[in-house]
Parts: C-alpha cells; sequence; structure tokens
C-alpha cells in the first residue's frame, strides 16, 4: 500500500502483512496484520516507529516518496518489539538522524537489543515536550502496556496520538480508517488482541486512560502500529471499547475446554454443556485438537465461567491442556467462576490437577467431577448438575 | 537513609520495571497479602502483581 496523508503533512507508512498468521508465536492472527507507522513533515522531519524488518523494502519505498530529498532528523521509538522497531538499526545507519526519542525504559531496552554506542538517543519521559516546527509532540509513559518501554506520542497541534500497540488489531485491509470497515469484525479482532495481547495490564489500561482523561487531551485521530486507524468519533468509541476491556465484567456465557483421548471426557464436556444451555447461559465447548489457545482466549476473555477437562494422562494432564493453563494463566483474567471435568482409569489425577490451576488463577471453583473410563447414564447426569450448577453460580455472579 | 529498624513499616516500593505500587496500607489480597503487610514482611518469593518481578526491582517511593 502507499502512503497516505491523514492530515496535511502527516503520513501513515505502514506495510501490510497479508499473508502473516502466525503473530509472534503465540497467537494466530487469522486475518494477517499492518504495521503502521507514521512520518511527519514539519522543519524536523520525524518518523514514529519503524516496521517490521522483512518489510525493510517496503518502509524504504514509502520513505522515498513522501520524502523527496529530505532526510530524517527524528526518530520517535514508541515501543521497541521488533515488530515496530525491526528496521530501526537500518533506518539509523541509511539517514543518521539528529535524534532518537524514547521513553526511560526505552532506553534500556535499546541497548539491549540494538548494543549500539553512539545513537543520538535522547530519553523523553511522560509531560516531555519536542518542538519539530509548526508542530509540537508530548509523550505519555505507558508502561507495561504491554511491554516496559511502551509510550504513547501526542501532536496537540493535529490532535493525533500515535498509540503503538494499544488500540491495535491483527487486520490486514486495503482500508487505512475503522470507518471504512465492518464494526463487528474490527472490534472482534481488537478484542482479539487485546484478550492475547493486553489483558494481564488491565490495570495499567485503567490507570492510563484515566491519567488522559485527567490531561484532558483531545482526540481527533488515534493511529495504533497494527491494523485500522481511529478518527473523529471514533476516538471516543475505541477509548470507551478499552475501558470496557479493562474492567472484565463478566458476560452471560461459559467455555468448556477440553482435551480428550478416547471421547469421554468429551461426552462430560457435552453434558455439562447442556446443563449451563438449559439454564441460559451461552456456551462454547472447545477442544484444544481443534481451537489455538488464542481463539479460546478470546472466548475465555468474555465469560463467567471456565469449565476445564481433561483425562488423567501419566498422572497428569494432557500436553494441549497444559499449553491452555500456562498460557490462560499468564493472561491473567480476573472475575471468573471455573470448575473441572475428567475422565480416569486408575490413579486419576485430572480433576484435582486442573482444580490448582483454577485456583491459582484466584477462580471461585465449582464442585468437579470426575468418572472412571466411561461415563454411564448416571455420570452423564451428574455432569448435566454440575452444568446447571454453574449456571447458578453464573447468574448469582451476574446479579 | 534510616537503617532497618528505623524503617517505616508503612513505606511504599514502588516497581522499577512497571510502576506498581506496593501500599502496606493494602496489602497485595490477589496474593493473598493482608492489609497491614510491610514491603519487608512480604514474602522472598512474592513477585510484583502487575509485571512479575521480583522483591528487588522494588524501591522506596519518595
Ligand atoms: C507477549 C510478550 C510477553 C512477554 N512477557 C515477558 C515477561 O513476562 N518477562 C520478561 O522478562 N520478558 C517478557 N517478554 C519479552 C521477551 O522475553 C523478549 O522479547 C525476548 O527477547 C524474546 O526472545 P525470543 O527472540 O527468543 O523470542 C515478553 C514478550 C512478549 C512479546
Ligand atoms: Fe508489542
Ligand atoms: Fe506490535
Amino acid at each position: 500500500m502507499k502512503p497516505v496523508e491523514i492530515k496535511k503533512d502527516v503520513y501513515w507508512i505502514g506495510a501490510v502483512d497479508w499473508n502473516r498468521r502466525n503473530f509472534h508465536g503465540y497467537s494466530v492472527a487469522p486475518m494477517g496484520t499492518t504495521y503502521n507507522n507514521y512520518l511527519i513533515m514539519d522543519e524536523k522531519v520525524t518518523l514514529v516507529d519503524t516496521v517490521a524488518e522483512e518489510f525493510w523494502g517496503t518502509l524504504q519505498c514509502n520513505l522515498a516518496n513522501v520524502l523527496g530529498d529530505r532526510k530524517i532528523d527524528y526518530i520517535v521509538v514508541n515501543h521497541l518489539e521488533p515488530d515496530h522497531s525491526g528496521c530501526l538499526a537500518k533506518v539509523v545507519e541509511k539517514y543518521k538522524p539528529e535524534k532518537i526519542y524514547t521513553s526511560p525504559m526505552g532506553q534500556k531496552a535499546m541497548e539491549a537489543h540494538f548494543h549500539y554506542k553512539d545513537w543520538p538517543v535522547e530519553v523523553v519521559p511522560t509531560g516531555s515536550e519536542i518542538n519539530i516546527g509548526k508542530r509540537t509532540l508530548t509523550f505519555v509513559e505507558t508502561r507495561m502496556l504491554h511491554w516496559p518501554d511502551a509510550m504513547l506520542t501526542y501532536c496537540p497541534e493535529e490532535k493525533i496520538a500515535f498509540t503503538n500497540d494499544a488500540f491495535g488489531q491483527n487486520w490486514a485491509t486495503s482500508e487505512r480508517w475503522a470507518d471504512e470497515v465492518d464494526r463487528a469484525k474490527l472490534e472482534e479482532l481488537m478484542r482479539f488482541y487485546y484478550a492475547n495481547i493486553v489483558l494481564p495490564y488491565s490495570p495499567v489500561v485503567l490507570k492510563t486512560l484515566a491519567a488522559l482523561k485527567e490531561m484532558n487531551l483531545e482526540f481527533d485521530m488515534i493511529c495504533p502500529d497494527h491494523g485500522l486507524m481511529f478518527r473523529g468519533d471514533d476516538c471516543a468509541w475505541a477509548m470507551e471499547k478499552y475501558q470496557q476491556y479493562a474492567e472484565q465484567k463478566p458476560k452471560n456465557r461459559a467455555v468448556i475446554i477440553y482435551d480428550t483421548m478416547w471421547h469421554s471426557t468429551e461426552k462430560m464436556a457435552k453434558a455439562v454443556a447442556a446443563g449451563l444451555a438449559d439454564e441460559g447461559v451461552s456456551v462454547r465447548l472447545m477442544s484444544m485438537k481443534s481451537n489455538h489457545h488464542s481463539e479460546v482466549m478470546l472466548e475465555v476473555f468474555d465469560a463467567a465461567a471456565v469449565i476445564v477437562g481433561s483425562p488423567t494422562h501419566n498422572n497428569g494432564i494432557l500436553p494441549l491442556m497444559a499449553d491452555m493453563l500456562t498460557y490462560m494463566k499468564g493472561l491473567r483474567p480476573q472475575n471468573k467462576i471455573g470448575s473441572a471435568i475428567g475422565s480416569f482409569g486408575w490413579s486419576g489425577e485430572c480433576v484435582k490437577v486442573l482444580t490448582q490451576w483454577l485456583e491459582d488463577m484466584s477462580m471461585e471453583v465449582v464442585e468437579p467431577v470426575k468418572t472412571k473410563f466411561v461415563p454411564d447414564h448416571d455420570a452423564m447426569e451428574k455432569c448435566y448438575e454440575q452444568g446447571k450448577a454453574i449456571a447458578a453460580a453464573v447468574k448469582a455472579k451476574l446479579g | 537513609m534510616p537503617d532497618q529498624k528505623e524503617r517505616d513499616p508503612m513505606q511504599k516500593y514502588v516497581c522499577e520495571i512497571c510502576g506498581y505500587v506496593y501500599d502496606p496500607e493494602v496489602g497485595d489480597p490477589d496474593s493473598d497479602i493482608p492489609a497491614g503487610t510491610s514491603f519487608d514482611d512480604l514474602p522472598d518469593d512474592w513477585t510484583c502483581p502487575i509485571c512479575g518481578a521480583t522483591k528487588e526491582s522494588f524501591v522506596p517511593e519518595d
């Protein structure tokens, strides 16, 4: 895609990664992604972030296209993760910028990534301001959203916030603006991104949103580093969404996550699902053989109840469930009811191990059910009743 | 610097990695740390509830 002038002399110069499906190794990206970065043509030509290293060719074309015979004077580094700093060393080498601006933690991360000796790095803590000609840029540290070095860059004259990973979505499109695409799809992809990347830092999101409100900044454009940009009223829409996500209010939904060898645990899962559904709780059954852990996380994020199922396998649980639980625990979902199910043959550790994971995530645990080998009618009835018990707990929680 | 004995048990500590502030008045309920627990009395394996850093990453808040 060619550069897009988003305001006079302010350009989107990103790269669209149409074929990306694996996002950074831990999440899927079914619609691909983009690496957005921005170039401001002022007295000091300022580049905000770069793109992933493999798009160095695209970045050079975009830069040449907008720069003409001018050079880059300043670089602002909002976040050092390689999807945004992958071309930083090459840009520095080629354009020899006068200054590279970054957050206090960014300086440390930059040293640890690039091991440079003589880069003109300058730290810009929250509230500092630089003048680039007609415009100023101010900086707000967004530490730990989602890396220690993250910050956002705000241009008061244009009312633009360059927010890096915050408000991003993985979506490769020819459109650049949120108002040009299907809203439901956009929201789902934004939620997907949040559930898999930003979720553990929800307290920081709430703090940052409150701080932005306090600063009384006006927003005409929110420009994240992945996916579509927001303009006009959509800025408030995006912030409202983040407020909601960070609050993690559970919905009338349950997700049953399981793996199974000989389908006994799966049968149990279906009986639990029936119990939940009959009590009016929307339920999703997700086999770890059919779903990636990041897809499961999208469902966990909104659900009031999370039921995990595994047979006993070598005195523990099946590895795909261990993967899921490790991943889920790291993302620290809050305000959930949890329960466990599993079939076993002789030693039967499954539900004990699963329940420990739920407790480690501070879930409100509903009595688990385990079945020796193949569930009979009574065992299925017990699972159905468990589903109803979980539904009652969900109702109580939602009030 | 006041020595160990004079240290205020209600002193807040801030995580240098993520900026989380440990406030003894609040404790860390999510990790079963009751209100009133001074930073020094936190278990050695206690970690920052935001970024997971160990106690060494904390400095007194001024
Ligand atoms: C989503 C995500 C979460 C991370 N969480 C942590 C963390 O909790 N603690 C940490 O020290 N580093 C964390 N990191 C940083 C990585 O460990 C670091 O980027 C590392 O250099 C990546 O190594 P690799 O190139 O082998 O993947 C995280 C990185 C990402 C992308
Ligand atoms: Fe990132
Ligand atoms: Fe990113």
